[in-house]
């Protein structure tokens, strides 16, 4: 038992800091909730009791999930790009004035309007790695403005060239069905991006873990100094992390816009930039992990809508409990003496084992 | 386009500027401080949202100007000294710990205005208070100068004056002198007996003060409400600043005046017929660029050291029987 503890630690650790956040939120629920029962009951089980919230836990996990992996190939590299809100949204942009101003046949435009958004969200995220691998510019701030410029340039270019004036709101004109992803269940509005999503986290899997690129991506970010003197190179790895880290992140944006809302409708930035960095922490950089943390995250923030809906206890205490779990998770202190604790006694046994046989 | 440049060379932008910039003195010299000790705090964001939130609740339920002050403060310093217990006690790496903080501070203070008040946008529901402006007597009859220093609030002079109290305190006080110690060689000041965590513990709840009295002003001077996530991206734009300044006082304030010049000059170019969504994206594209811009030269500065260095060495000493020490003690030190 011990053993396993020890072996499956960082798992364990997760596991144990994501219940912490849950035990927090339910304290706060029973604070501030008149009815903490009712409220308790819609945070964490009517996510699961609803056709329409189940397949919301999808919809919500298909964008974390592609930005998840997007942050964790550039976090694996320690590239802190932090700009994949900003990629997301200015691919979404780019690619539904793209998808609106193109008519094709469907089996060639969706891919075609797909490459687009990737190609927007790229050069998105080529600006910053160029100037951390060329000038040493800090890529957490670069990125961090970029999201800003992200935001304004595509409401720019929404509001001013591709808005549907006959809506009485600012949204873009509706994606020609031929741009459309399909939503495959009745009643929901699930749809394939989600498959989109998984197809390129297990790619990326295969990416990070099973080719030399991958490879020398990780041995980048254990040691910068002692990759360079290896031979790999570099200034190419910074720039592509996050040249990749920003096209998996204009995907997300635009299944989104393709899947679900069938035009550009953000009037504000969606932020699933930022719990895409939850769930790469979370899931400690790994993409497969990423998966089941992005539906995690998906299903609490359904939840939590849920509660500020239903209860009367607003949303943003999942936020809260989203930095608390992050603290926990990043804290490699945190169970540490319980960690030395179980080595020192699995040693102690292991020497005892040892003697008995000798 | 003439309007235009009436209303820049005037009076009223050099007070505008003041006043815009004094929100990003503030956490920018609390990010210098913190670089300079070797623990880069990216939470300022997050520190000046939470000051923000308590000055106006403090000051709302109390009534009392001195109270929210404090509280804001306090809060500042908290989330500084929070910041230093993850990172230094249980080994948060520093970056994420601070990210989790900003978001921490966005959901909280949020949650909590919803609580207290019922209503998630903003404070207009409560009475807030306002910090006072000062008029200075000789300086306001002076005739352009007067009005563009004079009549400001009391937290924006507090801002000009926390940068010549950031020269002291970093360069003429012993705590400076280890800030700066341990920023630049952790292990050097430990084997002189200094203690490196507390240090920077020190440096970090320095840098809440500052951000708290950036908080403080936007909430209770630029406006006398707290709205949700008010920061609005300056805890991060400080950031540039002080890293465009080198994290030095002077070199701070003039990125700060920098960036306050281009937010002004958003503000103003608004009456001219633009798309709103392009003006608003400037100061944030200068940032960028100013960014880039300030990383070149760091490059081309330390390429011309290093090469220096090696015409001092090709120089100096025949090339058959270098000292051994010496070169060694070169090579460790640059």
């Amino acid at each position: 038992m011990q053993k396993f503890i020890l072996r499956n630690f960082t798992l364990i650790r997760t596991l144990i800091a994501i219940a912490l956040g849950i035990v927090i939120s339910i304290f706060l629920i029973y604070v501030i909730s008149e009815t903490p029962g009712f409220s308790l009951k819609s945070f964490l089980i009517a996510p699961l009791l609803s056709k329409s919230r189940l397949s919301n836990i999808v919809e919500n996990a298909t964008p974390i999930l592609f930005c998840g992996i997007a942050i964790a190939v550039a976090f694996r590299a320690k590239q802190f790009n932090i700009g994949a809100e900003g990629a997301l949204f200015i691919s979404a942009a780019v690619g539904t004035a793209f998808a609106v101003s193109t008519s094709m046949p469907i089996f060639i435009h969706i891919p075609l309007v797909l490459l687009v958004a990737a190609g927007a969200g790229a050069a998105w995220g080529f600006i910053p790695g160029f100037m951390k691998a060329k000038w040493g510019a800090s890529e957490l701030v670069a990125s961090l403005m970029m999201n800003y410029v992200a935001y304004f340039l595509g409401l720019y270019l929404i509001n001013n060239f591709f808005r549907d004036k006959e809506a009485g709101f600012l949204v873009s004109y509706r994606l020609p069905e031929s741009a459309r992803l399909a939503q495959f269940l009745e009643g929901t509005r699930m749809h394939y991006g989600v498959f989109l999503a998984l197809g390129a986290a297990l790619l990326i899997y295969y990416l990070m873990f099973h080719t030399t690129l991958g490879y020398e991506i990780r041995m980048t970010g254990h040691n910068q100094g002692f990759s360079r003197f290896g031979g790999i190179k570099i200034f190419k790895i910074i720039i592509l992390v996050q040249v990749i880290e920003g096209a998996l992140a204009g995907m997300g944006g635009m299944t989104e816009i393709m899947g679900i809302h069938g035009r550009f409708n953000w009037q504000m930035s969606p932020g699933y930039g930022w719990e895409g960095i939850i769930v790469a922490i979370i899931g400690r950089e790994h993409p497969i992990l990423i998966i089941f943390a992005s539906f995690f995250l998906a299903y609490i923030r359904v939840g939590g809508q849920s509660l500020n809906l239903l209860a009367d206890v607003p949303f943003e205490l999942v936020t809260v409990i989203q930095a608390v779990i992050i603290i926990l998770i990043t804290a490699e202190a945190f169970l540490g003496r319980f960690k030395y604790k179980l080595t020192v006694n699995e040693a102690k046994r292991e020497e005892a084992g040892d003697e008995s046989l000798a | 386009m003439s309007p235009l440049l009436d209303s820049i060379f005037s009076s009223d932008f050099g007070f505008a500027v003041l006043r815009v910039m004094t929100p990003l003195i503030f956490p920018a010299l609390g990010f210098a401080i913190t670089d300079l000790a070797g623990v880069v705090n990216i939470s300022l964001e997050g520190m000046m949202l939470m000051s923000a939130f308590f000055g106006v609740i403090v000051g709302a339920f109390t009534g009392s100007l001195l109270l929210a002050l404090l509280a804001g403060i306090l809060i500042g310093i908290a989330m500084g000294a929070a910041l230093g217990y993850f990172h230094l006690k249980l080994k948060t790496d520093i970056i994420l710990g601070a990210i989790a903080m900003n978001m921490f501070a966005s959901g909280f203070t949020i949650f909590l205005l919803y609580v207290l008040t019922g209503d998630k946008g903003s404070t207009s529901s409560l009475k807030s208070l306002v910090f006072p402006e000062v008029h200075i007597p000789l300086l306001r009859s002076i005739p352009v100068l007067g009005d563009i220093l004079s009549g400001h609030n009391v937290l924006t002079y507090a801002a000009l004056l926390s940068a010549i109290v950031f020269f002291f305190l970093i360069f003429k006080t012993p705590l400076g002198l280890r800030i700066r110690a341990v920023g630049q060689n952790p292990d050097a000041a430990r084997s002189v007996g200094i203690n490196v965590d507390r240090v920077q513990l020190y440096a970090l709840m320095l840098s809440g003060l500052f951000g708290a009295l950036g908080g403080l002003y936007l909430s209770m001077g630029y406006v006398s409400w707290f709205a949700r996530d008010m920061t609005a991206g300056r805890g991060w734009i400080a950031i540039a600043a002080a890293t465009l300044g080198g994290n030095m006082p002077l070199g701070t304030f003039l990125a700060a005046l920098l960036f306050g010049s281009v937010n002004a000059l958003a503000i103003y170019i608004a009456s001219v017929n633009i798309p709103s969504e392009l003006i608003q994206m400037i100061p944030y594209v200068a940032t960028v660029l100013a960014l880039a811009l300030y990383a070149i030269r760091v490059q081309k500065r330390r390429q011309k050291i290093k090469e220096e260095a090696l015409e001092e060495e090709y120089d100096s000493g025949p090339p058959d029987n270098p000292p051994p020490a010496a070169a060694k003690q070169r090579g460790g030190s640059s």
